[in-house]
């Protein structure tokens, strides 16, 4: 078995602060109203420390790691 | 048997079919428990609310979760503006849909049934109020009334739970999904009023009878509703299957030429109309070359009118029915409604078009409910259909009533 992270984002909770994209511009940007697109793959290792910083970093805690298990 | 099913007897100028009269003329319900459920899987019944789930294996996982607590809830908040079917039905059968919520209540071991019906559609309202009263009073006992407010969010699932359970009517984040934890945080069926009453007389003949109406590899019948340019626009029930050319000569025909044909109302697509003729009124078939047939409303858009201004009239309908929740469906539908609107007036731009494209893109599937997704599917299917329309617009806004 194989773990992935994967950032995902609760809409409604999401108001835009933008501190994730300034946290983790590789996999987050924001669109022109300062909501934030973030890419669907998972994430890579290389970058996992900085994603968790910018769960933590989430004012209003509309950011979270999703774990997943797949098989290789 | 052929012809209509769920609009079969009494004429329909003559009301709501009573509690007497319905069950004098169809008999009991013949199937129950798993033998229904499985009996709904093999039918291929679909969801009528838009989505076009299979209601066999809705029930069937429902079955497996429910310990007693499930709770039904009866979706005839029909909030699609140009869709009639539903109120239709509620008027005048509403014993077939109040059936079918039984059945379901029975065969889910349910604790309640909640009959949600939009607050504007009084008549079906009363309706369905009414035919609740004859019921026997075990069934009265566990169901009441709900009544769904004048938004086009508020048939869609987690809202209708939430207006159930909190008194406001506005998408929450899923999952849960109202199946695993919806109503009072039980397990909840949320079925559409026509897929009750397909569901109503599958568990009185079965699912060989519901599979001997259909075309082209089609099961059963549907209700639909034609708007714009028909002789005869309406509600009709068809067979499903049969194309949608076919569907408008039911119609009358068409009443002056035709451009474009709109498929499954404000949450569907555009088409050029050449196109449409062909396509089948059928789920399977149309998911299959990307298209929905949603809540089967089938808009006929005649040569006469104008796209573009169209296009920017039913954008800034859907960017005003956001809930306001989420940011990219609050500010990017209503951004995208501006643009729309400045090049229905203005006439076309190059950055308002490139913005369209873009924006179109961007807002997909970041809305906790699928309004956002649904609104730029729409936009999308606008700027291919009416792409000719769209590249030379002049500046008008051509005055038409909606």
């Amino acid at each position: 078995m194989k773990t992935e992270m994967r950032l995902t984002i609760d809409r409604i909770k999401c108001d835009g602060h933008g501190l994730c994209a300034e946290l983790l511009p590789e996999l987050i940007r924001l669109d022109d109203w300062g909501y934030p697109i973030i890419a669907s793959a998972p994430i890579p290792e290389r970058l996992a420390s900085l994603a968790q910083r910018a769960v933590a970093t989430c004012p209003v805690l509309a950011l979270a790691l999703r774990r997943e298990s797949r098989p290789r | 048997m052929s012809g209509p099913r769920l609009l079969a007897g009494p004429d329909l100028g003559a009301g709501a079919e009573g509690y007497a009269d319905h069950v004098r003329r169809l008999g009991p319900t013949t199937l129950a428990g798993r033998a229904l459920i499985e009996a709904l899987v093999r039918s291929g019944v679909t969801g009528r609310g838009g989505a076009s789930f299979p209601a066999g294996l809705k029930w069937r996982a429902l079955a497996a979760t429910s310990k007693g607590s499930a709770v039904i809830v009866v979706n005839g908040a029909e909030g699609e503006p140009q869709s009639h079917k539903d109120r239709l039905l509620m008027r005048t059968r509403p014993h077939l849909i109040l059936d079918g919520a039984f059945l379901a209540a029975r065969t889910l071991r349910a604790a309640s049934v909640v009959v949600y019906v939009g607050e504007e559609h009084r008549a079906a309202y009363a309706a369905m109020e009414r035919a609740l009263r004859e019921r026997p009073e075990a069934e009265r006992r566990v169901a009441r009334m709900a009544a769904a407010p004048h938004r086009y969010v508020a048939g869609e699932s987690s809202a209708a739970v939430h207006l159930i359970d909190g008194g406001i009517a506005t998408p929450t984040t899923t999952p849960p999904h109202s199946r695993e934890r919806g109503v009072a945080a039980a397990p909840t069926l949320m079925q559409n009023v026509e897929t009750l009453a397909h569901i109503a007389l599958i568990a009185r003949y079965g699912d060989a009878w519901y599979r001997s109406m259909g075309r082209r590899g089609a099961a059963g019948t549907l209700m639909v509703t034609i708007a714009g340019g028909v002789k005869k626009p309406g509600v009709l029930e068809i067979e499903a299957g049969i194309t949608i050319g076919e569907a408008v000569a039911m119609a009358g025909g068409l009443s002056e030429p035709a451009a474009a044909v709109l498929l499954g109302g404000y949450f569907g697509a555009w088409m050029p109309a050449v196109k449409a003729w062909e396509l089948p009124l059928d789920a399977e078939a149309l998911r299959a070359g990307g298209l929905g047939l949603g809540c089967g409303v089938i808009g006929v858009q005649p040569a006469s009118r104008c796209g573009v201004c169209d296009t920017a009239r039913i954008m800034r309908y859907l960017a005003e029915e956001s809930s306001a929740q989420c940011g990219p469906c609050f500010f990017g539908l209503r951004a995208l409604s501006d643009a729309c609107s400045r090049v229905a007036e203005r006439g076309t731009n190059r950055d308002d078009m490139a913005r369209l494209k873009r924006w179109a893109v961007e807002v997909q599937g970041r809305g906790a409910c699928k309004h956002p997704d649904g609104a730029v599917m729409f936009l999308r299917s606008a700027l291919s259909t009416f792409s000719d329309e769209f590249a030379s617009h002049p500046a008008h806004w051509r005055q038409q009533p909606a």
